[in-house]
């Protein structure tokens, strides 16, 4: 299996073809609906981001409370169609990898390939699973919208299928 | 008349929202490892060994099973020869807000759909049925909106063929394809109003998916599995773990069909007072 690590470049995923399995190691930040809405907001007003987009990997998940001793509560991944308006101006910004679950629509996959990024899927519905990848969890941006804050994480070989990869092609029939 | 103290209801409402999020279902999971015995397709067998990992890793670490942990939907059949000493729903509400905190669950409730704002714990969605008796039962089933947002109904022609119907409901699937946590369970309502059909959609979730299907459940279940969708949506034969039909009488003019799509993490409990 394929293992990669952040920062992310471009010759790290150029290889990588739809369907692969591949290990994540490094930093992801969590991002969801209200986040997107925020940070394209932000990119349309020519604001400065909370986090640099160059290089980033944005992961679709509003993780559940941490409970006492733990490092993260169960944070798997959230349907990734609701972000895909928001997607293509951050992938001219710069963000070179997101994980979600399920299909993205061709717009996207349009930006991924004009921009050599990639997409990756993460287990679906195995949060609690997926919380042993994980070796911090920071908030770092929009606090006040609680589980929809933005999260630093740092993860070791978190698990990933590419879903759709640099040249654009998608695992699942595109719509 | 017996007399229960709602006191008594917040407490077990809080118990059943931790034990729904963080303890999956008994038959879901035999029905989980049933589908991971019979796949042929290797990855889709891997997966199913992952999401059956998950729930064993939730139920050890006390952690939810999925981060989603829903919006709280709570069914209550209160027995009519019982009398509450205090507010219902406010003990409900109450219960599932304790719980979910002290459950590390995650606060997924908006209270203003349009204007957003920030997330709370309550209000849960409440379903009050009269039934006989003193005896009161509380089903708490979190629903997450992945799945919840693939829900569908369409209101039939009475003359409509029930192939219309079966296509209606394969379609439904089909077209939650990927994206919604696949195996699903299809909870199906048919007949009533459009409310009520929407309604026995989500009652037929309930339903134990290990029970024998009717022969229409069974026949619906086989074309779904013939979509190829799979777990992940990356193939193989396990696009559905079971379908679920609940049906009641309708009027001349009208066949409403509702489906209530439910991911492969579908978690509830109960509890009799």
């Amino acid at each position: 299996m394929k293992k990669i690590k952040t920062p992310l470049k471009r010759s790290d995923i150029k290889n990588l073809k739809s369907g692969d399995e591949v290990l994540l190691t490094g930093t992801i930040y969590t991002a969801r609906d209200q986040a997107h809405k925020r940070l394209a907001q932000s990119l349309k007003k020519n604001k400065k981001l909370p986090f640099d987009l160059k290089g980033a990997v944005i992961y679709y998940c509003g993780p559940t409370k941490t409970p006492p001793g733990k490092i993260t509560g169960s944070c798997g991944p959230t349907t990734s169609r609701r972000m895909d308006e928001f997607t293509p101006c951050l992938l001219d910004k710069g963000l070179l990898a997101m994980i979600g679950k399920g299909s993205r629509s061709k717009e996207v996959a349009a930006a991924i390939r004009k921009n050599k990024a990639v997409y990756f899927l993460a287990l679906a519905g195995c949060g609690a699973l997926l919380s042993r990848c994980v070796r911090s969890s920071k908030a770092a941006a929009y606090r006040e919208l609680g589980p929809e804050a933005v999260f630093r994480l740092e993860v070791v070989d978190f698990p990933l299928i590419v879903g759709i990869d640099s040249k654009g092609k998608g695992v699942y029939k595109q719509e | 008349m017996r007399i229960i103290n709602a006191n008594k209801i917040t407490e077990t409402a809080k118990d059943l929202s931790i034990k729904a999020n963080l303890d999956l279902r008994k038959d879901v999971l035999a029905g989980l490892k049933q589908a991971y015995a019979k796949e042929t397709n290797k990855r889709a067998e891997k997966i199913l060994k992952s999401i059956i990992d998950n729930a064993l890793i939730a139920k050890k670490e006390k952690l939810a099973v999925c981060q989603d942990t829903g919006m709280p939907c709570v069914f209550v059949e209160l027995g009519q020869d019982l009398q509450i000493k205090g507010d219902l729903n406010k003990a409900i509400n109450r219960g599932i807000e304790k719980g979910y905190r002290l459950g590390f669950l995650r606060n997924s409730i908006i209270k203003d759909p349009l204007n957003r704002g920030a997330s709370v714990y309550n209000p849960a969605v409440i379903h009050v049925d009269l039934v006989k008796g003193k005896k009161l039962k509380i089903t708490v089933l979190p629903k997450g909106f992945g799945c919840e947002n693939k829900s569908q109904l369409r209101m039939f022609n009475p003359t409509a063929d029930l192939d219309d119907i079966k296509k209606f409901i394969v379609d439904a699937v089909s077209q939650a394809g990927p994206d919604a946590c696949p195996p699903y369970v299809v909870g199906v309502g048919i007949g009533g109003t459009a409310d009520y059909a929407c309604l026995l959609a989500k009652k037929a979730l309930l339903r134990k998916i290990t029970d024998h299907g009717s022969e229409l459940e069974d026949e619906i279940l086989k074309e779904i599995n013939k979509l190829n969708i799979g777990p992940m949506g990356l193939g193989g034969s396990t696009t559905a773990l079971a379908v679920k039909i609940e049906a009641y009488p309708t009027h001349i003019a009208g066949l409403p069909v509702a489906v209530n799509i439910s991911c492969h993490a579908l978690r509830s409990a109960t509890k009799v007072l």
